[in-house]
Order: structure tokens, then C-alpha cells, then sequence
């Protein structure tokens, strides 16, 4: 299974090597560093590379690309997915998962990483159970631990790994129980110039935070389930309680976890709560051209639209763009041609515009391809689905 | 103990090599003031001060006098860089020690070489602060391959903490002892993990899983013995071992597949509770085992496809000689008699199915590559969801699905078809996904979609990414040559790209066009021409050559400019690229045989041009060409030749898919992400000939198996209570379960009712009564409930089934799945199933096929007087439709199958303490009230004891659902049954009627739940009124979904029955045959239902759906669907 890990930052240097079998020699990724001189871009470095006498398997995340070394057939999304779990875990003990942080912990980072992987083979990957067997380090903890010589290693082995609710630790207790759920929905949307829906498609997904003392076992019920088209659980919910009666049954984990996340079959239409006017114009002639656009607010049921940015690659015949925002900010990347427009919240009444000139290069004819634009946003207290309501929710405490 | 510790210290100086403690020694005395930095420093600046001290140490052991290293022919300076690791090591605050271990650690990170500590470090060993003694575990792990003689001296400490009364302890001390890579100590390992075996603690068993393959890798001569101990884990019963087991399997004995069936059925129950990593790994063993033990299921269905076809022509002979080439092949099989499906391989199946349902992709990745290559072509359909819900995964993930996804489109392009919209590429997705998703999208293309599928193509043909652009014009070349239809458009579409601003969109054009042409090249003598004059501008040397070679080929369609494209490629021969050279003489040498008058000079001045060429290519074909083409003195017999040998027809190129036959590796393995077979990958065994005895997988009811357990309760009839201890099982879960005798009521309360097809909600609501169950039991209940569900499906498909052709298949199909779900039956008596199981006829009274395949607790009498008739005149409705579809007066009452949805248990009769009630959904207006639903309730007594006073109690209901109670039944004798017909008006929602069933002595809490086809009732319209009210209701009131008929439903009546049986709604004649008209009004409000259906003779269908109530219609649309599709 899973030989050797290596972490790369961005500039290419190994900065922490692990091996849960004999040492593979890290000139192997050597063989990795070629691939990713190849991509241009880092998102392009291929997830496996077959190397004469390995397989190197990677996952690019937070600027760090974390390279598995295998030697024998093993279903590649086994360790992709483990690659992903690992940065998780990383970012559930450390807060954000990055080149310093990791430096800083190393020796954490080095415990977690023996625990998680036996011989390669994943060993304890709930981080419910990781937590229990190292501590996450808290600035408390250390000053404690430097004090009393006390470590941060559990010395038992977690109960939670032998019972049959291995993801969640006993002996929980709150003063305040509370559980909270976000119902987080996207719709993602690929819309053609002249403003009509191609795809669209709305994907949700439950976090939950849930501080209950003891064993809670709980139950969410769904205003309407049947409308969750396709879900997935958290391992936690009883899935065969969900066939039947639509009802999510489970015992949570301890704090933050992804419950489910689901896709809701909308049967035609999402209505799409903004709009782009764009008004993109190249001419032939002169080396300038002109850029306008303007978004709007669409069926929003009375919510503000916020958080929006605009991002657009812009060809590379442009050289330059002068543009004045009727709000926000927005800057051009002459190398990238990059355009991005933090817009902010959208005032119905003011539409926000970006408007301006583009100096194209003198003498190249007009760039014949239209620039994409992504627009991201956020709307709070709104879900696109409307069906997603949870409808009761039942705590039992055992 | 802390002088325990000193044990493997002391050790060190007689048996080690007096270099390493002299060293030690040495450093001590010198170090030892100096190493009293306050700890609180130490632990919060320990990078710096690392540093700090680096100085420091180089100055004072110069004096100290180090001795001699450790190794002598190291460098000075190198071991005495760590001696401040050394001395803190050495002292005996814990505190101190730690710190050191953490640097070393740190260093051991950055991949710095720390193995000179390593005398220092394993005396620590048997530190008993945990942190150090885990770090010192990781850095002996790290450098016990290298320094074996010193890592040896840690062995003792391992020994002795496999005795630790600590699992925790026993098992990090088997996982450092079984990973010290030191082959002296293999015997050791050995008897360590035999040790391990059998512990007690399933978490050391696990280590000691894990500890297999590690020894196996140190000396594979322990294979037979570690074999021994795998058998031994196999048979262990904990989810916690039973993936890592697999895995050592995986990795020692992988062609030990007989170790494997007596544990078959055991992983199948297992594998939902087993932890995802364990899920994958079983789950590709169990495909490999599969191929092996099991009959394919795909030829049998070619069969079975065939056989309704054989039924029309009436003819046993036929069937002899009529199959298609697949057929042809496993015709020498014994294939006459219907295949069936070994019920361990629809275990399989039916236990990996909800695992799509997982969060982690390499699990719904397995499942899925599980059903391409074990499920009947008819159900791997369901993995498609599930992989397109990866797609909005991590990028990488993405990339390795979108992999699988094109090899499987290609086989079964039906299955992705509906998704073709998730594939469509976003602005943001990397470059290889695009190719990828382009790949899966051409795929996909067929006839009906390839209009939109190009559309996006023309997009994406604008995009900066110009790697992506080219491979869009190649995913436009192979629609062309895929879709005929469609070649000419797209042709054009290329011609106009030929005029593009980008020379390598234009190049890629060329070179597509070129395959393109190569097709029908008479037609197309303008595309050439244009070409020709492309020649001028473009510079891409492959596209100049791919122009070239075309005008030579087909220089007879243009006499005239080909002369005229040599005449200017001569002047610019020495500039060009080789590739274009070597067609300049193709091209010359191809006129001069068609056209020696004009272009005899030319060739002869390019042929002398190219024989002096530096690229010996070009010389070489210089002088061939010249030899066969211009006649010599000696050279004649070939040169007489040379119109055919360069003016033969050429087959036009196939441009075909790189997945193409990818599928013969495994999917979802790294081979066939590789397309190349990677080191140890275990080839997927074709499907055997005969399948292998399938009692193999028997096991003796004391060794375990759920179903053997569940089988024998059932003959002892009530020892559910006794039995609870057993039960528990399949887990073994650690912590004890006070809930498990109330668990496995209601489970087989759930399981024994599921003979009377009980609707899931029913014989949940019992066990929500229950209380909740502890989740041990979720793996049985899992299997329980699954057999309900299948028991539904029987059901339904009794409803429909029992017209001609359609209802002998139906009905072989459910008694062939329920033989199936029932694994225990099979198990027991296999050869009176094989006598059940030829498939019913036609004429097979539904009511018997009922108790045939019910189990034996069901009563008798239950088989209520309502069913039969009701049989009846469904499949006289159904044989009249086909007649009288204008006859309209006709339909109404013969149209509503009274049995669409089947009986459904309300309550079970384990739970009613003898009382058994069911309830069907008569579908007949009920007397009191028109907005209520009429529900028949069947009350059967299997108690000793009559039952009294049978009403409903205070019901619950949500706001707006009312109940008309049936009339209270006084008294129901011992083995008598009653039917009750009661109203419910569910408000147009299919909210849940809660009430309560009251005896004189008991309540039971019950609950109705109406499928949304219920709350409606059929109208009767003519086409024009229908469609009058159609044009009221669109809008948001329209629905629409695009669906495909399988060809089990192309016909009319099996349509309409489809529809009819999910949807209480009448039929509306219509002219046209390809359309469906259902009308019908919702019981409550009466707002008007109307459905149509349109369907294309291929398959494809649209179905509409009007009313103003959305949710009913959009719940409508997608029941329907799936009734069709299913």
C-alpha cells in the first residue's frame, strides 16, 4: 500500500518526509518535479505518475502537493482519498493546514502520521479517535505540558476504536449541550452569453456541530426528503433507517463533521438568484476596447446578495484594462490577465458596475475568444431548494 | 520500573560495541552542566535554540576528546554535532528526553540523517513517559534496517510489552516489533503474531493482521505458516479485523481463493460496519472471488432478452439457433435451462448497493467497478449517480473517475446518458479534466443528443486553453465519423474553423478533416481546393503535411490546382519540416503517375532536391520513389507496379477512443488508470463455464452465519428472545448491549413480516416503537430491511404481471429474486428451490405464486378475498387495452388495478402480539367522504386467543389529515381474518397518518403512509378537453422529464399498466400511438393531474406532467420514471 509520503511546497522543496516501510530515497520525486515542470499550472501536475520502479500518487492542496509513493497496484482513489483525509486531519488539528503551521508541528504531524497509516495500510483516520490518541496542541496545553511533564500522547487505547461507534469518543461532557446545523447550498450554474441556463445543479451539504454529552442518538427529519435526489452520509448515519423512512438516525460524532451532502433533483429550472450584464467589445481597428458589466439581483425572496466576486481570464491580446467600479474593488494581473472585482454586497437599488477600456496589443488582430466569467456569491438564510427544511429534531441522550 | 528501564541501558555496554557506550560515557561528564537550560525554554524555542547551541558544541568536545565515533571512518564533526542530543537523552528527566526526541524527530522529518543517535535513542526504549517511548518507536523503525545489531537490544522490551495488560501497549509493541525490517528476529515475529491471533482484544488481533504482510515482505519462505494464521483471522468476526485481514490476504495469498468461502457470506454481512478503508480492499477481493464462483450474469440475460421475442414466434426450435453473435459463444454451455442468480452472488450485490452511498470516494468507486463487472446489465445503471456526485469532488478525484467513467460509457453508454450535463466543462476545471470530461462527452454523443453535445463543443472551441481547443476538434472528428447523420455539419463546422485566427486550431482542423475526407473524398472537392490554397499561410508542419498527403490521394478531383500546390512546395522544399518533405515527394510522385505531362520536371527537380537532404529519411524515400516511379533499365517489374502501390485505396482511419477495451483491467485499479498492468495487480478472472459448487460457502450453523441462525428460529417459531445472545454477533462490538434483545425483536419482527410484502415504514414505525435499536444490530437489520424491500418489488411486480409474455417474465424475475434474498433457504434445502424455480406461466394463479413464495409463518388465510378478482381484472384490463384504447367508456373501471400497490403491512403480527394487519389502497372512492382514500384493512388473528373490540384510537395527525375510522370490529376469532375499509384524506400530501389500532388489552401505534399516486382518482376526459386543460397548466405547473424506456416497456399496455399501477389515474385516448394521456384529480382539492407521456420507437421519452400542485407533480414524475425505467 502506501510506501512513503513526501510534502512539497509550491517552490518545490520537500519539507517532510515519512515512510511506513523501508526509506524509498526522496530523488524519487525527481520523476515528480518533471511532471510538474511539464504542467504548466499546478491544478495540471497529473495525479499519478508512473515512475520506473513506483507510482507516485498526488493531491494538491493549500499550495502544498502531497506525493504518496506506492509500489503495487492499489485502487489509486484509495489514496487519493487517504491524501485528502490526511490534510483534513491536519486542518482539524492545526486550524489551517499550511507549509509553516506543518513546520511548526512537526512532531505532531509525525504522531498523527504513524497512527493514521500502518505498513500503509490506514489504521485510525477519525479524527475523533487521532484526537483522543495525540492531542491537538492548544497553547494551554503546551504551557501544561512543559509544567506538569505531562504529555500529549494518550496512554489508552481510545474506546471509541473498539466499539461499534468508532467515530465518536466517550466520556463527552458539556455544560452547555448544543448541536448546530449549517444547510449549506450551491447551485452551480454554467450560463451561455445570451444569459440562459446550460446546467444547473444544486448541491447541499449538512455540517453539523454537535457539543452533546454522553452517547446522544439523534434523529432529523426532512420537510420533504424525497426531493434529496442523490446523498451521501457521514458513516455515522443509519442508512438503512434513511431507505425507509427518510429520517436521518445517527450517533455524532464529537464537534465539527460533514453529516451528508446531497443533490437536489431539480426537475427543470433553478432559479438563478443574479445576473450578469456584459458588455465585452473588441475592435478590429483600434487597440482599445470596451468592458461593462453589471450584476444584478434576480428572485432573491428579499435577501441580500453578498460576498460577490467577479473573475474573469481575460485573452491575452490584452494588455491593460482601465476600469472604474461603482463599488468595491478590483484588480488586473497584466501576466496572469487575470481580472478579479470584489464587489461586496449587491444594493438592489445602485446596481454595481465595472467599467472601462482594455488596451489591446497594437497590430495583433482581435482575440476571437470570448472571456469567461465566474461569479461567485453568497446568500445567507437561503435555500435554493426550499425542500432542504429540517423539519424536527429529536436529541435522545443515552 | 525505573530501574526496569535501565534493563536494555545496561544491556548496551557488554553486548554492544564498546563505541557506541564508551561514546556515550564520554559525552556525559563533558555535556552535563551545560545541559540545564530552564525546560520551559527548551519546549518553546527549540529550533533556536538548537542553533544557538550548534556553536557551543563545536568548541567544547574538541577538548572533551571524543574517542573514537562510532563509526571511525565518519568525520569528526558529524557525530559530535548531536551530543547535546545525546546528553539530554542520557539524563533522566523525562522532560529533557523529550525534547531531544522531538528535535530528532524534527530531523528525522526534514529527511536529515540521524542514525548516529542510535545507541542513544534505544536505550530509551523502555522509557515510561508514553511520548518518548512512542518517538523512540518511530526513530527505531526508521533506522533499525540499518543498524540491525543495536535495534536487537530494543527486542526484549517488545517481548515484554506483548504481555502488557495495556492493548494499546501489547498492540504498539507487535506493531514497532513486526516493523523493525531485522530478518535475525523473523522467528520471533512469527510467534508474536500467532500470539496476537488470538488475543483477546480485536484491536491486537487487527495489529496482528496488519504485522502479516510486513513479515511476509522480510522472508517470504513463512508464507504456509502465515497463511495458517490469515485462515484463522479470516474466520474472525470483528468489523475491526475483517479489512485488514483482507489486505494481508490480498498481499501474501491472493490466489488462495478457497480460504475465502467459508467466509464468504460472513464479509458480505460485514461490510457495511467495516471502516471505509477495509470496504475498499474487500470489496475488490469479493469482485476477483465472484469472477470465479459465479455465472455471468450478462449472457444469461442475452437469453433472457430473447426470450419474449421467442415466445411471439411460439417456437421451441428457434431458440436453438437464434442468438446473436454473443450468444455464440456460450452457446456450448448448458444454457438452456433460465439462468439464476447464485442468491451468495445477489448478496453480494445487494449488501455493496448502499455503500454508494458512502462519503468516501474509493468506497463508491469500488461499489461501482463491483456492479460493471459482476451486476445484470440491467442494474449496473445504479452506479451512475453515485459516480457522477464524485464529480464535484477534489480535482484528483475527478481525474481517476472521469477515467473509469469513459471506459464504462463506452460499454454501456445508456447508463450515463441522462448525466450527460454534469460532464460539461466548466472555465475552471484543469486542463486534463476537460480532455477527460471531452472524452466521456463524445462518448455519450449519439444521435438524439448530438445536437446539444456539439453546441457545447462550438464554446469550448473559443476557449483560451489551446491544448483543450485541439482536443475538442478531435472530439468533433470522431462525433463525425461516430454520428453519419451529422458528418456534414460537422465537416462544415471544420471547413469554417479552417479560417480561424489560431494557427494551431486551424492545424488540428486540417488534420482532422483529412480522416474526415477520407470517408467519402468524392464529395468534397471544394474542401480540398480550400485546403490547397490554406497551403499558403499555415505553418504548422503536420497540418502543411496532412494537406499535401490529401491532394495526392485525391489529385484527380483536383486536376488543376494539384500541379500548381507541387509547382510552389518545390520552391520552398528545403525550408520545410521533414514531415512535409517526405509528402512533397509522396505528392509529387502520385501526379507524376497521373499527371507525367505537367509534372514530370517538378518531381524529377524534388527527387534530386531530396537525395541530398541531410535527414536520411527523405533520402531514402528520394531513391525509392525515383526507382519505382521513373522506369530504369533493370527496374522494371516494380516500377510497372507503382500506380498501384501508391495510388491503392486506403481504408479511411477509425477514430476510436483511447478507453476502447480498457475494461479488461479491473476498473478502478491503478492499471487501468495506467492502461498499463502495474506490479501485483491481480488479473479479473473471466467468468467460469460451470459454476463451482456453491455449497462450498456453506458453514455449519455454530460457526456463524446470521442466515442459518434467522433459519433456524424460524422452525423453532418463537425463540427470537432466546436467540438475542447469538445474534449479537456479526459485531462483537466490545461494549455489552443491554438493547439487544429488544433489537432483534423488532428485526425479525421486520424480517418475518417481510414475507407478507410489508411496506418499510411499517415495520419501521414497530421499531421505533421498540425503541431504538443499538447499533450492533445494524448490519442484520440492514439485510432485513433489504429483503423487504425486494418483497415490495415481488409484490409490485405481481400487480402487473399476469398478461401474457410480460407477466411469465415478470414473475420468473421476482421468484427468482426472492429465491435470492432468502440466502438461508437456498442454504438449506437448495434442490427444492430448483424445483420452484422454472419460471411460472402465464396462466399461474398470482395468489399461488404468493404463498409459494412466502416463508412459512405466513398464515394461510391472509390471502384476502380481495386479491383475486382484482387479479382478474387487471389483466383483463390490461388484454383489453390493447383492443378498445378509443373506448373510453370501457376503460374506467377496468383501468384502476385495484392491487397497484400492493399489500402492506400495517402491523406485524409479532409485534400484535397474533394480530396481523395489512392495508391495500383500494383505489375505489370511499363511500363517506369523496376527498378521503379509501384504505382496506386486513386484520388476520394467528393468536391462541380471540381479539376483541378492534377500533382506532385518538388518532395524531399532522394539521389537515383526517381519519374516518372503520367500524369497530367486536371480536376476531383465533385463525379468522377481517376486512375494514377506512377513509383517510391525506390533504393532498403524502404526510403520515398516525393512529392507533386499539384491542380491548392493547394499543398499537401505526402509521399509513400514501405513495403520491394514491391521493389522486381518475377523471375521464376527451383528448380536446385534455389538452384544453394542459394549455391552462403550464408554466410552473409543467414537469418535465426526459427519460428512456427499457426495451422491457416499449409496449402499449406494460406502459400504461406501468403508469396505472404507480398513478390512480384514467387513460385518455389519443390519435397518435406514441403518446400516453393519463388524467386524474387530486382526492382533496381536486386540482386536475394530467400526465403525458411521449415515447419515441427507439426508447427515448418525454414525460410531462401538469398541475398546479408541484410538489405532488414533481414526486408524481419521479415515481413514474422510475417505475418506467426500472
Amino acid at each position: 500500500m502506501i510506501h512513503s509520503l513526501f510534502l512539497i511546497n509550491s517552490s518545490g522543496d520537500i519539507f517532510l518526509e515519512k515512510h511506513w516501510k523501508s526509506v524509498v530515497s526522496r530523488s524519487v520525486c525527481d520523476y515528480f518535479f518533471e511532471a510538474q515542470e511539464r504542467a504548466t499550472e499546478a491544478e495540471n501536475v497529473p495525479p499519478v505518475i508512473p515512475t520506473p520502479h513506483h507510482y507516485l500518487l498526488s493531491v494538491y492542496r493549500h499550495k502544498i502537493f502531497f506525493v504518496a509513493v506506492i509500489q503495487t497496484e492499489v485502487p489509486p482513489l484509495f489514496v487519493i482519498e487517504f491524501l485528502h483525509r490526511v490534510v483534513d486531519t491536519f486542518q482539524d488539528y492545526f486550524g489551517v493546514c499550511s507549509e509553516p503551521v506543518i513546520k511548526d508541528n512537526v512532531v505532531v504531524v509525525y504522531e498523527v502520521l504513524e497512527e493514521m497509516l500502518d505498513n500503509g495500510f490506514p489504521l485510525a483516520t477519525e479524527s475523533n479517535i487521532l484526537k483522543e490518541l495525540i492531542k491537538p496542541p492548544t497553547i494551554l496545553r503546551t504551557v501544561v505540558n512543559t509544567i506538569t511533564g505531562s504529555t500529549n500522547v494518550g496512554d489508552q487505547l481510545p474506546t471509541g476504536q473498539l466499539s461499534v461507534v468508532p467515530w465518536r469518543r466517550t466520556g463527552v461532557k458539556y455544560t452547555n449541550n448544543e448541536a448546530y446545523f449549517d444547510v449549506i447550498e450551491e447551485i452551480d450554474a454554467i450560463i451561455d452569453k445570451s444569459g440562459s441556463t446550460i446546467t444547473a445543479e444544486i448541491q447541499g451539504v449538512i455540517d453539523a456541530c454537535v457539543k452533546l454529552t454522553g452517547m446522544p442518538d439523534l434523529t432529523l427529519s426532512f420537510m420533504n426528503p424525497r426531493l434529496l435526489d442523490d446523498v451521501s452520509f457521514h458513516p455515522c448515519v443509519r442508512f438503512k433507517r434513511w431507505e425507509s423512512e427518510r429520517i436521518l438516525s445517527f450517533i455524532p460524532p464529537d464537534g465539527n463533521f460533514r453529516l451528508l451532502s446531497y443533490h437536489v433533483s431539480a426537475q427543470n429550472l433553478v432559479a438563478i438568484p443574479v445576473y450578469v450584464k456584459h458588455n465585452i467589445s473588441f475592435r478590429d481597428s483600434s487597440s482599445l476596447g470596451r468592458f461593462e458589466i453589471t450584476v444584478g439581483p434576480k428572485q432573491t425572496m428579499g435577501k441580500t446578495i453578498e460576498g460577490v466576486i467577479v473573475t474573469s481570464q481575460m485573452p491575452k491580446g490584452v494588455l491593460n484594462m482601465s476600469l472604474t467600479p461603482s463599488q468595491g474593488t478590483h484588480t488586473f494581473d497584466p501576466v496572469t490577465k487575470m481580472l478579479s472585482w470584489d464587489v461586496g454586497k449587491i444594493n438592489p437599488q445602485k446596481l454595481p458596475s465595472l467599467k472601462g477600456t482594455m488596451s489591446l496589443q497594437a497590430g495583433a488582430s482581435k482575440p476571437d475568444e470570448n472571456p469567461t466569467i465566474n461569479l461567485h456569491f453568497k446568500i445567507q438564510q437561503l435555500a435554493i431548494s426550499e425542500y432542504t427544511t429540517i423539519n424536527k429534531a429529536i436529541f435522545k441522550t443515552t | 520500573m525505573q530501574r526496569f528501564l535501565q534493563l536494555p541501558g545496561s544491556v548496551v555496554r557488554p553486548g554492544g560495541r564498546g563505541a557506541g557506550a564508551a561514546d556515550q560515557e564520554a559525552a556525559s561528564p563533558v555535556l552535563a552542566p551545560e545541559g540545564g537550560p530552564p525546560p520551559w525554554y527548551q519546549a518553546l524555542q527549540p529550533e533556536e535554540l538548537r542553533w544557538l547551541q550548534a556553536p557551543e558544541e563545536d568548541t567544547t568536545p574538541e577538548a572533551s576528546l571524543e574517542g573514537p565515533g562510532p563509526e571511525p571512518g565518519q568525520s569528526q564533526s558529524q557525530p559530535l554535532r548531536h551530543d547535546d542530543l545525546k546528553e539530554m537523552l542520557d539524563t533522566n528527566k523525562d522532560s529533557l528526553k523529550l525534547e531531544a526526541m522531538k528535535r530528532i524527530v524534527a530531523m528525522i522529518a526534514r529527511g536529515k540523517n540521524a542514525s548516529d543517535l542510535f545507541p542513544a535513542v534505544v536505550k530509551n526504549v523502555a522509557c515510561k513517559n508514553i511520548e518518548v517511548k512512542k518517538l523512540v518507536y518511530v526513530y527505531l523503525v526508521r533506522y533499525a534496517e540499518e543498524q540491525q545489531d543495536l535495534a536487537l537490544l530494543s527486542i526484549s522490551t517488545f517481548q515484554r510489552g506483548l504481555k502488557d495488560p495495556n492493548q494499546l501497549i501489547r498492540a504498539s509493541a507487535l506493531r514497532v516489533l513486526s516493523s523493525i525490517r531485522v530478518p535475525i528476529i523473523v522467528p520471533i515475529m512469527m510467534l508474536a503474531i500467532k500470539e496476537a491471533a488470538s488475543d483477546m482484544s480485536p484491536y491486537v488481533r487487527k495489529t496482528a493482521a496488519h504485522a502479516i504482510p510486513k513479515l511476509y515482505s522480510l522472508d517470504s519462505d513463512q508464507k504456509d505458516q502465515l497463511i495458517e494464521v490469515i485462515e484463522k483471522l479470516l474466520a474472525d468476526k470483528t468489523t475491526l479485523v475483517a479489512g485488514s485481514v483482507v489486505m494481508a490476504f490480498e498481499e501474501v495469498c491472493p490466489e488462495r481463493i478457497d480460504l475465502i468461502h467459508k467466509n464468504y457470506r460472513k464479509l458480505c454481512n460485514l461490510l457495511i460496519d467495516v471502516e471505509e478503508w477495509g470496504q475498499v480492499v474487500i470489496i475488490s477481493m469479493l469482485t476477483r472471488y465472484a469472477r470465479t464462483q459465479f455465472l455471468s450474469p450478462t449472457q444469461n440475460e442475452s437469453l433472457l432478452e430473447e426470450n419474449p421475442e421467442k415466445a411471439f414466434y411460439g417456437s421451441e426450435e428457434d431458440e436453438a439457433k437464434g442468438p446473436g453473435s454473443e450468444e455464440a459463444t456460450t452457446a456450448a454451455l448448458p444454457a438452456r435451462k433460465p439462468y439464476v442468480m447464485d442468491p451468495d452472488h445477489r448478496l453480494l450485490l445487494r449488501n455493496t448497493k448502499p455503500l454508494l452511498q458512502s462519503r468516501s470516494a474509493a468506497v463508491v468507486m469500488a461499489v461501482a467497478q463491483l456492479y460493471f463487472h459482476l451486476a445484470p446489465k440491467a442494474e449496473v445503471g445504479v452506479i451512475a449517480k453515485a459516480l457522477v456526485r464524485l464529480l464535484r469532488s477534489h480535482s484528483e478525484v475527478q481525474y481517476v473517475v472521469l477515467q473509469n467513467v469513459a471506459t464504462m460509457s463506452i460499454k454501456r453508454r445508456g447508463m450515463f446518458e441522462p448525466y450527460l450535463k454534469s460532464f460539461y466543462i466548466r472555465s475552471t476545471d484543469p486542463t486534463q479534466i476537460k480532455i477527460l470530461k471531452l472524452e466521456v462527452l463524445t462518448n455519450l454523443a449519439n444521435e438524439t443528443n448530438i445536437p446539444t453535445v456539439l453546441r457545447e463543443f462550438q464554446t469550448y472551441i473559443r476557449s483560451m486553453d489551446k491544448d483543450f481547443v485541439a482536443a475538442t476538434i478531435q472530439a468533433i472528428g470522431r462525433c463525425a465519423t461516430n454520428i453519419g447523420r451529422v458528418r456534414d455539419t460537422c465537416l462544415n463546422g471544420l471547413v469554417q474553423l479552417l479560417s480561424n485566427r489560431d494557427e494551431l486550431v486551424v492545424a488540428e482542423s486540417v488534420v482532422v478533416i483529412k480522416k474526415l475526407l477520407q470517408m467519402q473524398p468524392a464529395q468534397h472537392g471544394e474542401i480540398i481546393k480550400h485546403l490547397a490554397k490554406l497551403t499558403d499561410n499555415i505553418q504548422v508542419p503536420m497540418a502543411r503535411a496532412s494537406i499535401l498527403w490529401l491532394i495526392g490521394e485525391y489529385c484527380e478531383h483536383v486536376p488543376k490546382i494539384a500541379p500548381d500546390v507541387l509547382r510552389k512546395m518545390a520552391k520552398s522544399f528545403t525550408a520545410e519540416e521533414d514531415i512535409v518533405k517526405l509528402q512533397v515527394i509522396n505528392l509529387a510522385a502520385k501526379l507524376y503517375l497521373t499527371n507525367s505531362k505537367q509534372t514530370k520536371l517538378l518531381t524529377q527537380y524534388v527527387l534530386s532536391l531530396a537525395k541530398y537532404d541531410q535527414n536520411y529519411d527523405i533520402r531514402d524515400r528520394a531513391r525509392f520513389t525515383r526507382q519505382l516511379i521513373v522506369p530504369s533499365e533493370q527496374g522494371g517489374a516494380l516500377s510497372r507496379h507503382a500506380k498501384k502501390l501508391f495510388l491503392a485505396p486506403k481504408p479511411a482511419p477509425v477514430l476510436e477512443s483511447s478507453f476502447k477495451d480498457r475494461d479488461h483491467f479491473q476498473l478502478g485499479s491503478l492499471s487501468h488508470l495506467l492502461n498499463a498492468k502495474a506490479t501485483g495487480y491481480q488479473e479479473l478472472p473471466d467468468w467460469p463455464e460451470e459454476a463451482p459448487d456453491p455449497s462450498v460457502r456453506n458453514v455449519e450453523v455454530p460457526e456463524w452465519t446470521k442466515c442459518s441462525n434467522r433459519e433456524k428460529r424460524k422452525e423453532k417459531e418463537k425463540p427470537f428472545y432466546s436467540d438475542s445472545e447469538g445474534e449479537s454477533g456479526p459485531t462483537e462490538s466490545a461494549d455489552s448491549d443491554p438493547e439487544s434483545e429488544s433489537a432483534s425483536d423488532s428485526k425479525s419482527s421486520s424480517e418475518s413480516g417481510s414475507g407478507e410484502s410489508s411496506s418499510e415504514s411499517d415495520s419501521e414505525d414497530q421499531e421505533e416503537e421498540k425503541g431504538k435499536s443499538s447499533d450492533s444490530e445494524q448490519s442484520e437489520e440492514e439485510s432485513g430491511k433489504r429483503k423487504v424491500k425486494k418483497r415490495k418489488k415481488v409484490a409490485e411486480g405481481q400487480g402487473e404481471g399476469s398478461s401474457s409474455d410480460e407477466g411469465s417474465d415478470s414473475s420468473s424475475s421476482s421468484s427468482e429474486s426472492e429465491r435470492t434474498s432468502d440466502t438461508e433457504e437456498e442454504q438449506v434445502e437448495p434442490d427444492s428451490w430448483r424445483k420452484k424455480t422454472p419460471p411460472s406461466s402465464k396462466s399461474a394463479p398470482v395468489a399461488k405464486e404468493i404463498s409459494l413464495l412466502d416463508l412459512e409463518d405466513f398464515t394461510p388465510p391472509s390471502v384476502q378475498p380481495v386479491s383475486p378478482p382484482t387479479i382478474v381484472s387487471t389483466s383483463l384490463a390490461t388484454d383489453l387495452e390493447g383492443l378498445t384504447l378509443t373506448d373510453s367508456p370501457l376503460v374506467p373501471s377496468l383501468l384502476s388495478p385495484v392491487s397497484g400497490v400492493g399489500r402492506q403491512e400495517l402491523l406485524h403480527r409479532v409485534a400484535g402480539e397474533g394480530l396481523a394487519v395489512d392495508y391495500t389502497f383500494s383505489r375505489q372512492p370511499f363511500s363517506g367522504d369523496p376527498h378521503m382514500v379509501s384504505v382496506h384493512i386486513h386484520f388476520s388473528n394467528s393468536s391462541e386467543t380471540p381479539i376483541k373490540g378492534l377500533h382506532v384510537g385518538t388518532p395524531k395527525l399532522p394539521p389537515g389529515i383526517s381519519i374516518q375510522e372503520f367500524p369497530e370490529i367486536e371480536s376476531l376469532a383465533p385463525g379468522e381474518s377481517a376486512t375494514a375499509v377506512m377513509g383517510i384524506n391525506f390533504c393532498d400530501s403524502t404526510q403520515v397518518a398516525n393512529f392507533q389500532l386499539c384491542t380491548q388489552t392493547r394499543q398499537f401505534y401505526v402509521s399509513i403512509q400514501p405513495p403520491v399516486g394514491e391521493l389522486m382518482a381518475p377523471v375521464f376526459m376527451s383528448e380536446n378537453e385534455f389538452k384544453k386543460e394542459q394549455g391552462k397548466l403550464t408554466g410552473m405547473s409543467e414537469i418535465t422529464e426526459k427519460l428512456t424506456l427499457p426495451d422491457t416497456c416499449r409496449s402499449d399496455h406494460i406502459v400504461v399498466q406501468k403508469v396505472t399501477t404507480v398513478a390512480n389515474l384514467g387513460r385518455v385516448p389519443c390519435g397518435t400511438s406514441d403518446e400516453y394521456r393519463f388524467a386524474g384529480r387530486t382526492l382533496t382539492s381536486g386540482s386536475l393531474v394530467l400526465l403525458t407521456l411521449d415515447a419515441q420507437p427507439t426508447g427515448a421519452a418525454q414525460l410531462t406532467v401538469n398541475s398546479e400542485k408541484m410538489v405532488i407533480g414533481t414526486m408524481l414524475v419521479k415515481d413514474v420514471v422510475q417505475a418506467l425505467t426500472q
